[in-house]
């Protein structure tokens, strides 16, 4: 591949990503604006957003921040919110082969929800390159960290996201991404299932258990029409 | 603009959580085989994690339900983008109009 070959598939992963980019930024600027509001400062919010670069999991540290922070706690919830990050590199690790194996361990380090998206729905389609990746998910992260910070500094200024409808563009994104993974009635059954599971535990348990649990029900969901196939044929 | 021990320790913590949570999944899949049947399992879980992250926030309020229904419509026929804001403007309406 010559160098205008990857800067081609970088362009395109870019451009594949530009709505997610749009979509990521009003939810960096609320992350900026929470943080600010427990008492983070400018730099700790952009440390935050660098090294850690999971929304999911940022959002749900701001939800239990105490002074002085808790390493351990914050370390453990984490680890609970983003267990998810397992099954997904598991996922997409095994449609790399154009990945050498360091490349693939540096591009897991950037597997944040909506990146790992764009990737599935790359491989579903064409084979995914390292550049197409560098391209979904190096603009990405510099947006989320640059408007952390933006969004700490400007605080107080940006009003309550809820009003205007903002804090449903993350779910909206991964509506139209679930879309893009409808196979037929297998593919609702996957998602009944999944749904009711991640509903359910989410009111009986407290923490992240429910996006495990409906990855659980999903995967038990696929083998049972698995075996009722067999049992038919 | 500084950065408290406590605070710096505390990040440090959460990053490494979420970079053994990213790479663990590639140690996974290099100590199991993959199998048609194991295959069509790892392919359910990009969708069931998909709808499992957003169905207690989306799913739960009438308002979300039907922005979610709304979305899901004009993703059948629009760009992401468009999709997204119509998603965003139907949860706007109907939270102001039948309550959050």
């Amino acid at each position: 591949m010559n160098t205008k070959d990857v800067f081609r598939e970088f362009a395109g992963g870019v451009r594949a990503m530009a709505p997610l980019i749009i979509a990521v930024m009003p939810i960096g600027l609320v992350f900026g604006a929470v943080a600010a509001s427990k008492g983070l400062s400018g730099l700790e919010v952009t440390l935050m957003s660098a090294l850690v670069f999971a929304g999911g999991s940022q959002f749900v540290a701001m939800d239990i921040w105490s002074h002085p922070a808790s390493w351990g706690a914050l370390g453990f919830s984490a680890l609970l919110v983003n267990i998810r990050h397992v099954l997904m590199s598991a996922s997409i690790g095994a449609k790399m082969p154009a990945f050498s194996g360091p490349a693939k361990y540096a591009a897991m380090l950037l597997l944040a929800d909506e990146i790992w998206a764009m990737a599935e729905t790359r491989v579903a389609q064409t084979r995914l390159s390292p550049a197409w990746y560098a391209g979904l998910a190096v603009p990405f992260y510099f947006v989320w960290v640059l408007t952390s910070l933006a969004g700490s500094v400007a605080g107080a200024f940006l009003g309550d996201p809820k009003a205007i409808g903002l804090d449903f563009a993350f779910p909206a994104v991964f509506v139209v991404l679930l879309m893009g993974f409808w196979k037929g009635r297998e593919t609702g059954a996957v998602l009944a299932a999944s749904a009711a599971a991640a509903v359910l535990t989410h009111q009986l348990l407290l923490g992240v258990w429910y996006i495990a649990a409906g990855a659980v029900a999903g995967v038990v969901a696929t083998l049972v029409i698995d075996q009722c196939r067999e049992a038919c044929a | 603009m500084t950065v408290d021990p406590n605070v710096f320790l505390a990040i440090l913590a959460m990053a490494a959580a979420t970079v053994l949570t990213r790479v663990s999944g590639l140690l996974l899949i290099r100590f199991v085989t993959i199998g048609p049947q194991q295959r069509r399992a790892l392919e359910a879980i990009p969708p069931a994690v998909l709808i499992a992250v957003i169905a207690p926030t989306a799913l739960t309020g009438p308002a979300e339900t039907l922005a979610v229904l709304a979305t899901a419509l004009a993703a059948t026929r629009l760009p992401l983008l468009a999709a997204v804001a119509t998603g965003v403007f139907v949860v706007a309406v109907a939270r102001a109009t039948i309550g959050a």
